[in-house]
């Protein structure tokens, strides 16, 4: 589904990003926020309709042209025709990718449940990592281009309130790590986007919530990452300090916390 | 499919008073919401904007036994989901606020047909609460400019109401206080404005008579009409009133400076009341100084300004109700029929005046052509606007004290401001309340949809 009908900014090329989770609190924000900056946004999630009232909504208040694709994050075999998709959609080619999609469980069914231990990975990293492999083959290609993966502070150190969830997203800050290393030299840039609690439906009504931050001021943060191509960033910023805590208490102290 | 989680809130309306607790689900997707309405275990609930109604209208917490319900917040479902620029017409979700239509239409010429005296309000809460602004005189409320709802009912079904389908539930639900269903998305008619300033002017009445008499011989050439009144002024000066009436500013009519981006103007710095101020900083001799300062000031003159200092001085100051206290306020606005408006502005300003309350903000509007909807609060007349501050007990008596002069002249009282007016009082103010009850009854019969105030007004027992 393709809006048409949408302006561009005359004159200048209208740069693009792909922005895979869009329909996410995170997502939904980060699609405005680059939006706002004169992007086209290429939204793509499992929702077709929600998609679809989220790009009539940024189409509408910022002018750009957004359009909609279907992906299911664990429909791996789809992957390809949809980035293949994704691509054609814009005559300029992407400059952006931004993968935000995720699950976060209740930790405990995670540990009891197997089969919901192994979506939190398989939807948090192995379809992450579907996608950005075939992400980085494409901005391998064109030489430029942005790559930014949002994992979490949860992926930092292990803790006992989500740690299947931390393990994923650990595992998906590793993987950009290599891939920010692996495409150093051919000029494109891979972002790791660390954010804290944000006040989405993924945390509301969580217990033990602290410096909750607006999904406009998160996305806001991104966006200032990936202008100026950070390695890693925690968003807000606040929670670098704060997670260089949490991995520097002693395990004979962090034993006795229940964080 | 779960349910979305729910969030235990602690929630008041604008005046800070009542304040109850419920259960709070914040959908972000449309079938979160149809999910919340058909399957949360709370026996019901409503529907909650940016709870800007001042009493219990968006409450739904336990009161006296019975149990309460849940509150769905529509404020992550924001989407403007279509726009015409060649008739003004725009569709969007309930949750877009009036705040982010002017902030997206106004640089394209474009401008809310209604506003009320704040933009942080949702487009579902302006329907719902049928507000009006300072072109009622000329305009109507609200609703005037709304062609199309589309509501969730009780029974999960989508239905589409406007004037010509679902008329009656198009009638029940504008003004209906979210009484008959979660409002998804709202169609409506902008304005086209040239430019983003208004054209004011200031005159000093010097009792009510005088700003009534203005009114009545003025109005017509005014778009916004308004008086700000001088509730603790006694005596010969029983009723003073500034009146600030304006039109929109045609780009000929501007200065010079702003005549290349007529559109556009500085937004203003906001100031915000960080804490609960001690609830006595606003008494009397407070407001009576600030009254006489504010009367002395505006000088019959005229001027040019910006359309969010004309309509929005309060959003200047972010959490202005907490100037009030913890105890907050209650705004108690009436409204009495051209027949008797007169009589009965005199007899509630003496009464005010007497008790010697302060109402900090007061103000004094006509009112023109009654809203199609059923419980809406306007028609023709006057209306007074009062804030009085939670003194407890007493205060409550001597507003059904008003309650007996407002009905006494056959006038009535704005539910959308209301948290402590009876029941038998209600279904004298409002004739159709009955029609109302009806198609609630019919549409909802085991009150999925209910609130604080309408259990209080007994809005959800069938006749």
């Amino acid at each position: 589904m393709t809006d048409t009908s949408a302006t561009s900014a005359g004159g200048t090329t209208t740069r693009t990003v792909l922005i895979i989770g869009a329909t996410s609190g995170i997502g939904r924000a980060i699609a405005h926020e680059w939006a706002s900056n004169g992007y086209t946004v290429i939204l793509a999630g499992r929702d077709r309709d929600e998609l679809i009232s989220d790009a009539a909504d940024i189409h509408i208040r910022h002018g750009v042209q957004a359009s909609t694709l279907g992906f299911d994050a664990l429909k791996y075999e789809d992957h390809g025709p949809f980035f293949h998709a994704a691509t054609n959609q814009t005559s300029n080619g992407l400059d952006t990718i931004i993968v935000c999609h995720g699950y976060l469980p209740a930790q405990t069914d995670a540990e009891t449940d197997f089969e919901i231990a192994r979506r939190t990975i398989d939807v948090n990293y192995t379809s992450a990592i579907s996608i950005l492999n075939l992400a980085a083959a494409y901005f391998l290609a064109r030489g430029r281009g942005t790559i930014c993966g949002v994992s979490s502070v949860a992926g930092d150190r292990g803790r006992q309130s989500n740690f299947i969830y931390g393990s994923a997203k650990a595992a998906l800050s590793t993987y950009l790590a290599g891939l920010r290393h692996r495409l150093a030299r051919h000029g494109v840039k891979v972002v790791n986007v660390k954010p804290g609690f944000v006040d989405t439906g993924m945390t509301w009504g969580l217990p033990g919530l602290f410096l909750v931050a607006s999904p406009t001021q998160v996305a806001h943060a991104i966006w200032r990452a990936c202008a100026k191509g950070k390695s890693v960033a925690y968003v807000p910023g606040f929670w670098r300090f704060i997670m260089l805590i949490i991995r520097s208490v002693p395990d004979f102290l962090f034993m006795r916390t229940k964080l | 499919m779960n349910i979305p989680r729910s969030k235990l809130l602690s929630l008041t309306g604008w005046g800070n008073y009542p304040r109850e607790s419920s259960p709070s689900y914040r959908p972000e997707k449309s079938h979160e919401l149809l999910q919340v309405v058909r399957s949360a275990p709370e026996p019901s609930l409503i529907s909650r904007g940016f709870g800007r109604s001042y009493g219990d209208a968006a409450l739904n917490g336990a009161d006296g036994g019975t149990r309460g319900g849940g509150v769905i917040l529509h404020t992550r479902l924001c989407r403007m989901i279509a726009f015409d620029s060649s008739t003004g017409l725009l569709e969007a979700e309930a949750g877009v606020s009036l705040a982010d239509i002017l902030t997206t239409f106004v640089p394209r010429g474009w401008f809310l047909p209604v506003t009320p005296g704040t933009k942080f309000v949702t487009l579902g809460g302006a329907v719902a609460a049928d507000v009006h602004g300072k072109n009622h005189h000329r305009d109507g409320s609200f609703s005037e400019f709304v062609t199309a709802i589309q509501l969730l009912s009780a029974t999960g079904n989508v239905l589409n109401c406007s004037r010509e389908e679902n008329a009656d539930i198009f009638r029940a639900t504008i003004g209906g206080l979210g009484l008959t269903g979660a409002i998804l998305r709202v169609t409506m008619r902008l304005l086209p404005v040239q430019s983003a300033h208004i054209k004011v002017d200031y005159e000093r009445a010097a009792d009510l008579d005088a700003a009534l008499s203005l009114f009545g011989t003025g109005d017509d050439r005014y778009h916004y009409s308004v008086a700000w009144i001088d509730c603790l002024a006694s005596g010969s000066s029983l009723g003073r009133s500034v009146l600030i009436r304006g039109n929109h500013a045609p780009i000929d009519e501007l200065p010079l400076k702003l005549r290349n981006a007529p559109l556009e103007f500085r937004a203003p710095r906001t100031k915000h009341v960080p804490v609960y101020m001690p609830s006595w900083i606003l008494n009397a001799r407070s407001v009576k100084l600030f009254n006489s300062l504010f009367y002395r000031k505006h000088h019959t003159t005229s001027k040019i300004i910006n359309y969010d200092k004309f309509f929005y001085p309060l959003d200047r100051l972010s959490h202005w109700n907490r100037m009030y206290g913890r105890r907050g306020f209650v705004q108690y606005q009436a409204l009495f029929p051209h027949a008797t408006a007169r009589a009965g502005l005199i007899e509630l300003l003496e009464r005010l005046s007497q008790s010697r309350r302060a109402s900090f903000l007061a103000v004094l509007k006509t009112m023109g052509k009654a809203s199609d909807g059923l419980i809406s609060f306007p028609y023709p007349g006057q209306t007074l606007a009062l804030d009085l501050p939670n003194t407890g007990p007493d205060l409550l008596t001597f507003l059904d004290e008003l309650d007996g002069i407002v009905i006494k002249h056959g006038g009535r009282v704005y539910l959308a401001k209301d948290s402590r007016t009876s029941p038998s009082a209600v279904s004298t103010m409002y004739p159709a309340l009955a029609d109302f009850k009806r198609i609630k009854a019919r549409l909802d019969p085991a009150n999925r949809f209910s609130s604080s105030l309408a259990r209080r007004l007994k809005f959800t027992e069938h006749a």
